[in-house]
C-alpha cells in the first residue's frame, strides 16, 4: 500500500495546487506583457515577455517610497516587538508567578481587539499631535499589535531551553541580563529569528491602520497598491508588476516561516 | 514537546525575582495603555453627540447613539453582512482546508511543493488580492474568468456589481483557505501513523480513516481556526474598500466598514464610536471562547484524550 505511488492523490493534489496558485501565476504572467495584451479580448498566453512594466513602476511612480516606507516601518515594529518581547518573555517563561498565566492570556486577549473599535480614537489622537501620515506612529502601532504575539512566540522557545544551562550561569555569577545576552539569546537565536520574520510578514501586509492613517508620505505598499482601486488609463500590467513586486519577497518569508506562523496565530493550540 | 503545566513548571523554579518581574512592565505597561486608552475613549464619545462637521463641540447625550444605531437600517445590514461573511467564509475554508489537509497528508510525487502553492495565497496582502480577483480575474471582459464564460454563452457578468457579496466570499475564502489547511495540516501531522497504518491493515479504508480517525482528531484544531478567522474576518476592511467600498448600497458594508464611514467619511465621531463598541462585544464573545481553548492547551494534557 505505501511503496505504491497514490495515483489518484498526486492527481487531485496538483489539480488543486495549480487552481489556487492560478491567481498568483496569472498576476505573474499578466505582469511581464505589454498593457495591450493584458486587455486582450482572449487571454493571451504566448507573448514576448517584457520587464517595462517593472521599469515602469519602479521609475514612474512612488512605489519605491512606499516600498521604502513599509521596510522601515515593518523592520521598526520588529525590532521594538522584540527588544519588548525578550525581557517580558524570559521573566515569564523563567520566573513565572501565580500571575504569569493570566497575564499571557491579557497580553493575548489585546490582539483580539477589532482595530475598528479604537480606530476614532487613535485617528483623533495622532491628528492632535500631527502624527497622520507619520512613519513613527504607524511603526508604533504595528509594535503594540504583534507584541501580544511575539511575546507569546519567544515565551513558547524560551520554555524549550534547558533550565540547566542558565543555573550553570547563575552559579557562575551572572546577572539576569548577563544570562539573556550570552546564553539565552545564542540559544534561542533560531526562535526569535522565526518570530521576527512573523512579525514582519503581519506588518507587510496590514492594511487596516496603513490604509487609515498614512497617505502619500508615509503609506506603505498596501496603501500604494490601494491607489490602483481609481486607476486611469491602462493598468493592469503595471498593477500585476507592482504586485508582484510587494508580494514576492514575502512570500518567500511565509514558505520559511510556515511552523511559527501555525505556532503564533493560534497561540500554540495546534501543533 | 508536549504541553507542560505552569503549576508543576513553577514547583520546579526558584522563587520570584524582584528584578525579573520588572522586566514585563514596559510590555504589559504599553499593552495597557494601547488597549485602555483608545478603548476607553470609544466608551465616551459613545455616549456623547460629537460630529466633526457641526459647529458646536461635544455633549453628553446618553445611549441616543446606540438608539439610533439600532434604528438605521445600515447598521442592521452591516451586522448581517458581518455574519454571512463570517459564516461562508468559514463554512468553504474550513470544509475545504480538511479535506485538502486530509488530501495533502497522503504521500504523492512533489507533495511538498503542491503544498507551498496551496498556502501561498495567505502570504498575499489583502489590497493585492483584492484587485487581483476584481481586474484581473473577474472583470467582466477582461477577467480571465471572462473567457471561459464567453465559450460557454455565459456572461459578460459584472461580479461586483451583481453578485457584490459573493465576489467578496470569494476573495476572502481564497485567502483564509490556505490559513485554514496549513494549521489542519500541522495538525494531521502530528496524528499517530500507526495508528493508521494499523487501521490500514485491518482493512479500513481511506474514508473510514478520514470519519473515524482524523476528524476526531481534527476538533480541536478545527475550532482554532474558526475562532481565529472569525476574529479576522469580523475585521474585514481592505478588500471591501478597494473593490465594492461597501456598496452597491449596503450590499457588502460589514460593521467595520460602517464605522469607517461613519467616523472618517461622515465625521460623527459619537456613532462611530457606538458602532466601534458593538464591534468590541461582538469580537469579546468569539475572543472568550479562542482563549479559554488556548489556555486549556497550556495545562496538563487530559489523560482521557491522550
Amino acid at each position: 500500500m505505501r511503496s505504491k505511488t497514490n495515483w489518484t492523490a498526486f492527481v487531485l493534489g496538483w489539480t488543486f495546487a495549480l487552481l489556487i496558485f492560478f491567481p498568483i501565476f496569472w498576476m505573474a504572467l499578466t505582469s511581464i506583457k505589454t498593457e495591450t495584451e493584458a486587455y486582450a479580448f482572449h487571454p493571451t498566453v504566448l507573448f514576448y515577455p517584457t520587464l517595462e512594466n517593472f521599469r515602469t513602476v519602479l521609475t514612474q511612480s512612488a512605489y519605491l517610497r512606499y516600498a521604502w516606507n513599509s521596510l522601515y516601518v515593518s523592520a521598526g515594529a520588529t525590532v521594538a516587538a522584540m527588544v519588548l518581547s525578550v525581557p517580558a518573555a524570559y521573566s515569564m517563561a523563567f520566573h513565572p508567578t501565580s500571575r504569569t498565566p493570566g497575564l499571557l492570556m491579557w497580553m493575548m486577549s489585546t490582539r483580539m481587539m477589532p482595530p475598528v473599535s479604537t480606530l476614532i480614537p487613535t485617528y483623533l489622537i495622532l491628528a492632535h499631535f500631527g502624527l497622520i501620515d507619520s512613519r513613527t506612529a504607524l511603526t508604533g502601532i504595528y509594535a503594540l499589535m504583534n507584541l501580544p504575539i511575539t511575546v507569546w512566540l519567544v515565551y513558547s522557545y524560551f520554555r524549550e531551553v534547558p533550565r540547566e544551562i542558565l543555573e550553570a550561569g547563575r552559579i557562575d555569577g551572572m546577572t539576569a541580563w548577563q544570562e539573556i545576552w550570552h546564553l539565552l539569546l545564542p540559544i534561542s537565536l533560531p526562535g526569535l529569528a522565526s518570530s521576527a520574520l512573523l512579525s514582519l510578514i503581519l506588518c507587510w501586509n496590514e492594511a487596516f491602520w496603513s490604509i487609515n492613517l498614512t497617505g502619500i508620505k508615509a503609506g506603505t505598499l498596501t496603501v500604494f497598491i490601494a491607489g490602483f482601486s481609481n486607476p486611469q488609463g491602462l493598468f493592469l500590467a503595471k498593477l500585476s508588476a507592482a504586485s508582484v513586486l510587494a508580494v514576492a519577497p514575502i512570500l518567500v518569508f511565509g514558505w520559511t516561516a510556515q511552523r511559527q506562523l501555525v505556532r503564533g496565530l493560534t497561540f500554540g493550540a495546534v501543533k | 514537546m508536549s504541553a507542560a503545566s505552569f503549576e508543576t513548571a513553577e514547583a520546579q523554579r526558584p522563587p520570584v525575582q524582584t528584578g525579573a518581574a520588572l522586566f514585563i512592565l514596559p510590555s504589559s505597561a504599553l499593552l495597557f495603555l494601547w488597549m485602555l486608552v483608545p478603548l476607553g475613549m470609544t466608551l465616551y464619545f459613545s455616549v456623547e453627540h460629537y460630529n466633526l462637521l457641526s459647529e458646536n463641540g461635544p455633549r453628553y447625550t446618553g445611549i441616543k447613539n446606540y438608539l439610533y444605531l439600532i434604528s438605521d437600517p445600515a447598521f442592521i445590514d452591516s451586522v448581517v453582512n458581518s455574519f454571512v461573511i463570517l459564516a461562508s467564509v468559514l463554512g468553504i475554508t474550513v470544509i475545504g482546508g480538511t479535506l485538502l489537509a486530509w488530501l495533502y497528508d497522503l504521500a504523492f510525487p512533489g507533495a511538498k511543493i503542491a503544498r507551498l502553492l496551496v498556502i501561498a495565497p495567505f502570504f498575499v496582502m489583502p489590497t493585492v488580492n483584492a484587485l487581483l480577483w476584481k481586474n484581473l480575474l473577474l472583470h467582466p471582459i477582461y477577467g480571465f474568468l471572462a473567457f471561459p464564460l464567453r465559450l460557454l454563452h455565459i456572461g459578460p457578468i459584472d461580479w461586483f456589481g451583481r453578485f457584490p457579496m459573493l465576489s467578496i466570499i470569494i476573495i476572502l475564502a481564497w485567502q483564509w483557505l490556505p490559513f485554514a489547511f496549513l494549521i489542519l495540516l500541522t495538525s494531521i501531522h502530528s496524528l499517530d501513523h500507526e495508528q493508521k497504518e494499523a487501521a490500514l491493515i485491518d482493512g479500513a479504508g481511506q474514508w473510514t480513516i478520514f470519519w473515524h480517525l482524523i476528524l476526531p482528531h481534527l476538533k480541536r484544531a478545527i475550532s482554532v481556526v474558526v475562532m481565529v478567522e472569525a476574529i479576522f474576518l469580523l475585521s474585514t476592511f481592505a478588500e471591501i474598500l478597494t473593490t465594492t467600498a461597501g456598496g452597491p448600497g449596503t450590499a457588502t458594508t460589514n460593521l467595520t466598514f460602517l464605522v469607517y464611514s461613519l467616523g472618517l467619511l461622515q465625521f460623527d465621531i459619537g456613532l462611530a464610536s457606538a458602532g466601534g463598541i458593538v464591534a468590541v462585544v461582538l469580537a469579546n464573545i468569539v475572543a472568550l471562547f479562542l482563549i479559554r481553548t488556548a489556555s486549556r492547551n497550556l495545562n496538563p494534557p487530559d489523560p482521557a484524550h491522550q
